[in-house]
């Protein structure tokens, strides 16, 4: 009965509702934003963030996890340490020297082997790296591989394939920059990594894979599906409204996520998601590139069938919204 | 030093680099003695970067320069007995210049001078002296008193108002016809005065009057910066101003020979209006003077040839049938005729000016400030029979709230009131100079001497009741201006009125009697609040509702033929139509569409 009462009326306007209610609060994180300007921030949080959430951006600016590390190991923070050390990924320019020489149209790899020991990295391996981008040729050197594009030997094509060596991923997990370990309140350690790789970290054996955060909801949309994408919607809109102590209820932001995500994929609310795709010709129109939507309406012959807000009002009629809902089943 | 040792520093003359000095800062200074001394221009000005060693010679137009009593050895230039010679007339600032006793500093030599604020101030270090402490202020503000008690954001406030301050802004605006002039009636100079006010010689076109005030509630109708006034202050006189309008017409010229003609236009006229808004036009179709006109009243009744020459009338004959084209009063405005001047125009020709005179007493809503950002409307005009007032029967002009002071740290405002109080009692004006004003102690002592309080309150007896207030009741006297934010300029309502032509929906602005727009943000609350027939009211049958004839074959809008008095469908020819109700600019949107070769058909069904 309690959850009989909590629900909402038929016809109650929920989509202008949550709208207003995080629109509202959000005209004064406008104002804290500017006020805020050129503080330096790790992470986009407030209304950049905001933003980011609602257009479904392909990457956050800022990628981040968070990893938890399985109990017996999270308590001794060398330990987690280590592991986080072994999660950063190693670029071939961290560990070799690469120049190109244009005159005799070849590259040179100068492995720094100090470097490689420290990290304990062999040369076969690094070699077997390469070669999946390139032939290698011994050069004069244990240490020194030479690469002799074959197929193209244009300039350009040269520095292409030496900034493909350079960043070529050597060891750890790919896309992570950087690790930090961060103590949590129960004196366990988590570690918090820069860049996002949900399956590599989930798989690794030391992590909690089911504890393991990204702020990154498209990936979460490709590795988890659209159902959790969803969920972290909702818990990441709450958050960055929280964080401005800004007291918005929670269900706005389920409303949201809920609309976000409700054909199985992330749709963003604009032209290019949500108002692009709404179902009447009107709604489309009266909402952005009015020009474009009428001629597709004509060529395809659409029908409008007037069941939105928007198209109502336009023609002058009640909205089917709250009392506009209910109609007359008989005539007496 | 950004530059190599041993290199010369370079000299730029009007930003163009003509050479080279040994030593800048040696340079600097003996050009500063040759202009001091007079060799030199006293136009021209110095600048030594020390950092790039570069000397900058000014000497070029638009550069804002300032004037400061020269400094030399932390003693003023400005001697005793140069200032004694000053006093009896015998010395000229011209002289002072030349003695390099004053000299002008721009922006840039500003950056390589110390400048002490007072002559108490000078040390060894200083290279110049203020001329006068308020000297650091511009114009608005070195004329408001005790700026330095307010918070800066309301000395901001004080100067944006004290230019929408009524006062004679024209000495001879009785014979200029600008076409909108406000003229106060009683202006006064204030009691608490500053220096600067009367070197301007404000006092001779003064903007405001001195207001008896008292700082306290009076029956909720001052919360939230209202005023309350004194009903019968008002009838005496109080803050009362006049109001100009001056409308012009002239006689037009057009190609053909024709032209306008000014004259009472005859009852066939195009156009003519009710016989009513003549009635006040002389024989030669202009308004006599001192007459009182209300609003849409005819001031030069004009005529015009008719806008289309080949207007055929249903004989067949073109009639000439003149266009009323007259100069009116605009609605919600009225007075009395001041003047009425005839003229020529620049093309020569008959040109009627007509100014409109119109006494605007303060009424609720007409909005009055003090010169510390201090403003309010008026809430209520209060019978002095029933305003507080003083053993002495001292009754307030002006009653504002008390919880105007504390959050907005007008302490000058306060101070202004206790210094207009002693000026009463001696006689004298106070002086408010920024930084040099009286100070509250003297204020203190005139108010002991004449028996009173000496933080200026007062018991007031509640007039209501006789008995006395419970607490002592701050009062002062206080210079107020009246703003030229009036309600009857402003006041604005619409029931039913003009629609647009294009879309039928309800004008825009006060001028055109138009409606206020229920906006795109106000739609959505009600959505929000699902009220949807109250959301259809507003956007529909309060605005441009229609009903349209909709031919239910092919989906088109059709027509009515007014000859054959019969309605049908203008694509399809079928006469099973129905009328629709819509907006208008639903109907116009399908006719644009319809413009961009795409065909909207409107499919009908019963209603549910």
């Amino acid at each position: 009965m309690a959850s009989k009462a909590r629900s909402v009326d038929p016809g109650e306007a929920v989509g202008i509702i949550a709208a207003q209610s995080i629109g509202e609060p959000g005209t004064q994180m406008t104002m804290r934003t500017f006020h805020y300007a050129g503080v330096a921030e790790q992470v986009p949080t407030g209304l950049p963030r905001l933003i980011e959430l609602v257009d479904a951006r392909k990457e956050p600016k800022k990628p981040l996890m968070d990893v938890y590390i399985k109990e017996e190991l999270s308590k001794s923070e060398p330990k987690v340490r280590e592991i986080a050390h072994g999660l950063e990924s190693t670029l071939l320019s961290s560990l070799a020297t690469i120049e190109e020489d244009f005159a005799q149209k070849l590259i040179r790899i100068a492995i720094d082997e100090k470097t490689i020991s420290e990290e304990q990295i062999s040369l076969d391996d690094i070699k077997k790296k390469i070669q999946k981008l390139a032939s290698v040729s011994e050069g004069e050197e244990k240490n020194v591989f030479v690469i002799k594009p074959t197929k193209t030997t244009s300039l350009r094509n040269i520095r292409r394939l030496t900034n493909k060596l350079r960043s070529l991923h050597i060891k750890g997990i790919e896309r992570i920059s950087r690790t930090m370990i961060i103590r949590n309140a129960d004196g366990t350690y988590r570690i918090r990594t820069g860049g996002s790789n949900l399956a590599a970290i989930m798989k690794h054996p030391s992590v909690i894979s089911e504890k393991t955060y990204t702020n990154d909801i498209q990936e979460i949309e490709r590795v988890l599906g659209v159902e959790a994408a969803r969920q972290s919607l909702t818990n990441e809109l709450k958050q960055v409204l929280d964080m401005q102590n800004l007291n918005v209820d929670i269900r706005h932001c389920m409303l949201l996520a809920d609309a976000m995500t409700m054909d199985g994929k992330i749709k963003s609310i604009g032209r290019h998601g949500l108002s692009g795709e709404k179902a009447g010709v009107l709604a489309r129109a009266a909402f952005e590139e009015t020009i474009k939507h009428l001629i597709n309406a004509a060529v395809h012959a659409e029908e409008d069938r007037l069941i939105g807000v928007t198209e109502n009002i336009i023609i002058g009629q009640t909205v089917p919204v709250g009392t506009g809902l209910v109609k007359l089943k008989m005539k007496m | 030093m950004l530059k190599p040792a041993g290199q010369k520093c370079s000299v730029f003359l009007n930003g163009r680099l003509i050479g080279f000095a040994d030593n800048g800062e040696a340079t600097l200074a003996e050009l500063r003695e040759k202009r001091r001394s007079g060799v030199i221009s006293h136009q021209s000005n110095f600048h030594y970067n020390y950092k790039t060693d570069e000397l900058y010679v000014n000497t070029d137009s638009g550069r804002a320069r300032r004037p400061y009593i020269v400094v030399e050895n932390g003693q003023s230039k400005l001697i005793p007995s140069l200032l004694e010679q000053l006093k009896n007339g015998e010395m000229s600032w011209e002289k002072l210049i030349k003695l390099g006793v004053v000299e002008y500093l721009d922006a840039e030599e500003e950056e390589d001078s110390l400048i002490a604020l007072r002559d108490t101030d000078l040390t060894s270090e200083h290279t110049h002296l203020e001329i006068d402490p308020v000297s650091i202020v511009g114009v608005s503000v070195s004329v408001l008193p005790y700026p330095e008690y307010n918070s800066s954001p309301r000395i901001t406030m004080a100067c944006a108002m004290s230019k929408q301050s009524l006062g004679t802004y024209a000495m001879n605006f009785n014979m200029r016809t600008d076409s909108r002039s406000h003229i106060m009636v009683y202006p006064q100079q204030p009691l608490v005065q500053t220096r600067p006010y009367s070197i301007l010689k404000f006092a001779e076109h003064a903007a405001g009057q001195n207001f008896v005030v008292a700082i306290t509630t009076a029956r909720g109708y001052n919360m939230a910066d209202a005023l309350v006034m004194n009903r019968n202050a008002v009838d005496r006189g109080l803050g009362r101003s006049v109001f100009y309008k001056t409308h012009e017409t002239e006689e037009r010229r057009y190609p053909g020979g024709q032209r306008d003609k000014f004259e009472i236009p005859p009852a066939t006229t195009h156009g003519y209006r009710e016989e009513k808004a003549y009635r006040h036009l002389g024989e030669d179709g202009i308004i006599i003077p001192e007459s009182n006109v209300d609003s849409k009243d005819v001031l030069v009744g004009k005529t015009s040839p008719p806008r289309f020459l080949e207007e055929l009338s249903v004989f067949g004959v073109t009639e000439e049938r003149k266009r009323e084209n007259s100069l009116a009063v605009k609605g919600g405005e009225g007075g009395t005729v001041d003047s009425v001047l005839l003229a020529e125009s620049l093309s020569g020709n008959k040109l009627v000016k007509c100014r409109i005179r119109s006494i605007k007493i303060p009424e609720q809503g007409d909005k009055f400030a003090s010169r510390h950002g201090q403003k309010g409307v008026i809430g209520l005009l209060l019978p002095q029979e029933d305003m507080p007032f003083t053993k002495d029967g001292i009754v307030p002009d002006l009653i504002i709230n008390p919880h105007a002071i504390p959050s907005r740290m007008t302490m000058g405002h306060l101070l202004e009131m206790l210094g207009g109080k002693a000026a009463c009692y001696t006689g004298k004006f106070a002086d408010a100079t920024a930084f040099n004003g009286d100070k509250e102690d003297e204020f203190k002592k005139t108010m002991k001497e004449n028996g009173l309080d000496e933080f200026g309150e007062e018991v007031l007896y509640d007039a209501t009741t006789g008995e006395p207030m419970k607490a002592k009741i701050y009062i002062g006297v206080i210079y107020y201006q009246k703003l030229h934010h009036l309600v009857s300029n402003k006041m604005h309502v619409r029931s039913r009125g003009p629609v647009q032509l294009l879309t039928h929906q309800p004008t825009e602005g006060r001028a055109r009697e138009g409606g206020l727009r229920f906006g795109e943000m106000e739609r959505d609350c009600l959505i929000g609040y699902g009220a949807s027939m109250l959301l259809k009211e507003r956007l529909l049958e309060e605005s441009d509702k229609t009903y349209e004839l909709v031919c239910d074959k092919c989906g088109s809008i059709a027509i009515h033929d007014h000859v054959k008095n019969r309605d049908y469908c203008a694509l399809c020819d079928s006469t099973s139509l129905h009328y629709v109700e819509m907006s208008y600019a639903f109907k116009l949107l399908l006719d644009e569409i319809k413009s961009l070769h795409i065909f909207p058909r409107l499919l009908l069904r019963d209603k549910a």
